[in-house]
């Protein structure tokens, strides 16, 4: 067997592994990129918890050696809320769906970013609902195939970080599985901000999205992000029309705002005092 | 001299006081009547022992953040009426197959749907036992008196510490808005359990869920033990297994855990029932009227028992048998069209005749209907 990485080593459950994912996906490299991220800032494992909710992106908790809690559909951020507040020294990251995070927790994640509680939410976007076999989800194209949208879907879709902005996000970017460093750099500066984070990272998958669309296979998917993405700093200095149709990727907010547990324990300590 | 510990309390308040005499330290619900007291005490309460209170975006995250309060280490609570406890129901059964601690408050209003939010019910009784899918063990306790509330409050946490299970406290709108005398017992004479965790130097070989102990101990996130949570059915370490064995093990388990301690988690009252040729059941709210009609049936020379639930779920099974052979006849008497009858009919129905006093317009069940039925049937 080949030696495995310290990475793998240091953050994995070894005997967890092989992980369930089809060969291609995309999810493999967001997780990584977590690992990355957390090995990079040097936080300590036992005070790590990871929560997800369900679908094939919230089974990455049960292979990552921490504190780890697989939920219910979309209601990661409710249980994570409740983690962070009863323990607010948990360094709290959620791993969740385009699925889990924006139709059937659409409206948690809502009002954690409102709260702007101390939670880095990390969303693995393959455009798909991927577990449950290819219907359509909240960010698949208007236009596109899925099992229930044979038609093509008549819908339209959510832009992740504009609705995590406008709920009230301090930290929003997006980046994707072909740029995965930058991606990586993205999940750090989110760890790093006191305040809900979010992290939209663009997924792919071969399996379900890619085959009823003809998008090819993972490799030609892959090269497809690359194409279809324009970096925020290289856009800026682009005329429209070379802009246009792209998707934006990098830093969209980073800002600072009173954090929820810190608010609530101020009235913790006044009243604690009164008494 | 009146005692300092005499008070006049709402139901609901008494609740969030033995709650607090039992340890809660984290609460996580959204607003519904006839429950809402129970989540403004706490928003007060809370802070000014160092817990924390939130009220969450809806009945699903009220649960969700309850159980993660829980997980986190603290001894959780929260509180609805019906249809948020509808709501509720998915996640109770992740606390129920995940073994996390906490409890359930439904304060019972009429229903379906909206219904009638300020009137009294118990129709929530069969929601309480099978309202969340799949095969799972039920604990539910049920007041009838403020001091009962506070009393069973205490006793609800102390059986989801002690099961590592989430607990039921029906409340009935007539109890939770109810104002009564309550003595508030010393905390010396109190009895508080906690959940029982790992030592030390389990550290590494933790097993979450340790199909050796009947109740596995329960870490909390953040200690070093560094344990996995689902809801898909697991090994003792609780990592996901698509087995049959596996799924077997943990079922009998978690059920036989409830199942193998009846004697100590069934509660319940009689009156009168020694020498008997009517039983009346009962629970809740509905037990007083129940009481009162029995204790003027009795002065007038009529043998009539009671047997007040405590413990609505797991089923009072082997007494209620015990007693349906000692009477010709069994009446329930309880604020719905007939749920718990339906239970107590399987168990008494074939020593004796089991007859419904059920009511769901929104009005209590009054002594005297519970007079007219003791004569309809005697
Ligand atoms: C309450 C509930 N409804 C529906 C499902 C079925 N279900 C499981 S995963 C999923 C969609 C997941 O899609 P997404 O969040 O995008 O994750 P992906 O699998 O694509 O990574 C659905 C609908 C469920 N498990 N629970
Ligand atoms: S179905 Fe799609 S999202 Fe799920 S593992 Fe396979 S490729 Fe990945
Ligand atoms: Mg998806």
């Amino acid at each position: 067997m080949a030696v495995a990485s310290k990475l793998i080593e240091n953050n994995f459950r070894m005997n967890r592994l092989p992980h369930i994912w089809c060969p291609g996906c995309g999810h493999g490299i967001i997780m990584r990129g977590i690992a990355e991220a957390i090995e990079k800032l040097g936080y300590d494992k036992q005070k790590v918890c990871i929560i997800s909710g369900i679908g094939c992106s919230s089974r990455a908790p049960g292979y990552m050696d921490f504190n780890t809690l697989h939920t219910t559909h979309g209601r990661a951020l409710a249980f994570a809320t409740g983690v962070k507040l009863a323990n607010p020294d948990l360094k709290v990251i959620v791993i969740s769906g385009d699925g889990d995070a924006t139709a059937i927790g659409g409206n948690h994640l809502i009002h954690a970013a409102r709260r702007n509680i101390d939670i880095t939410t990390i969303i693995f976007n393959n455009n798909i609902y991927g577990m449950t076999g290819g219907q359509y989800s909240p960010t698949t194209p208007h236009g596109e195939l899925g099992t229930t949208a044979p038609y093509g879907n008549v819908d339209n879709v959510f832009d992740i970080c504009r609705l995590a902005e406008g709920a009230g996000a301090t930290y929003v970017a997006r980046g994707t599985v072909y740029h995965a460093k930058q991606l990586e750099k993205n999940i750090e500066n989110a760890l790093e901000n006191k305040g809900f984070s979010i992290v939209e990272g663009i997924s792919i998958c071969p399996t379900y999205y890619g085959r009823k669309n003809r998008k090819g296979d993972a490799a030609e998917m892959m090269m497809n992000l690359k194409d279809t993405t324009l970096d925020k700093k290289v856009a800026a200095k682009l005329p429209p029309e070379k802009v246009e149709g792209k998707l934006i990727i990098g830093e969209f907010v980073n800002k600072t705002y009173p954090e929820f547990c810190e608010e609530y324990h101020k009235v913790v300590d006044k009243f604690m005092k009164e008494d | 001299m009146v005692s300092k510990n005499v008070k006049l309390m709402q139901g609901n308040e008494a609740c969030v006081e033995g709650a607090l005499a039992a340890g809660m330290k984290f609460f996580a619900g959204y607003p519904i009547t006839p429950s809402t007291e129970i989540a403004e005490l706490s928003a007060q309460k809370l802070p000014r022992v160092g817990g924390k209170f939130i009220q969450m975006e809806d009945e699903i995250a009220g649960m969700a953040a309850t159980i993660g309060g829980a997980l986190a280490g603290l001894k959780s609570m929260t509180a609805t009426s019906g249809p948020g406890f509808s709501l509720k129901q998915e996640n109770i059964g992740y606390a129920m197959l995940t073994e996390i601690p906490c409890v359930i408050v439904d304060v019972q209003r009429g229903g379906p749907s909206t219904g009638l939010p300020t009137a009294p019910s118990q129709s929530d009784v069969m929601q309480a036992k099978w309202g969340t899918h799949g095969d799972h063990p039920v604990i539910a306790l049920t007041p009838s008196s403020i001091r009962e509330t506070y009393d069973l409050t205490i006793q609800a946490f102390n059986f989801a510490e002690k099961y590592r299970t989430p607990v039921f406290l029906m409340l009935d709108e007539i109890i939770g808005h109810m104002r009564e005398k309550i003595e508030i017992p010393d905390p010396s004479d109190i009895e508080i359990f906690d959940r029982v965790t790992p030592e030390e130097n389990e550290k590494g070989s933790y097993k979450a869920y340790d199909n050796s102990l009947e109740v596995p101990k329960m870490a909390a996130f953040g200690e070093g033990f560094r344990f996995h949570v689902t809801g898909l059915m697991h090994d003792e370490f609780g990592f996901p297994k698509n087995d049959t064995k596996v799924t077997e093990v943990l079922m009998s388990r978690i059920m036989g855990k409830i199942d193998n301690n009846l004697d100590d988690i069934i509660l319940y009252d009689e009156y009168y029932t020694e020498d008997m040729d009517l039983l009346i059941l009962s629970y809740g709210g509905t037990a007083r009227s129940v009481l009162s009609a029995v204790r003027e049936a009795q002065r007038a020379g009529k043998k009539v028992g009671v047997f007040k639930a405590k413990t609505l779920w797991p089923f009072p099974e082997k007494r209620v048998k015990e007693l349906s052979k000692t009477v010709n006849k069994i009446i329930v008497a309880e604020m719905n069209l007939g749920q718990y009858f339906y239970e107590v009919d399987r168990v008494a129905g074939k020593n004796c005749e089991v007859s419904l006093l059920g009511k769901a317009n929104g009005e209590p069940i009054t002594p005297t209907e519970v007079l007219n039925k003791i004569e309809e049937v005697l």
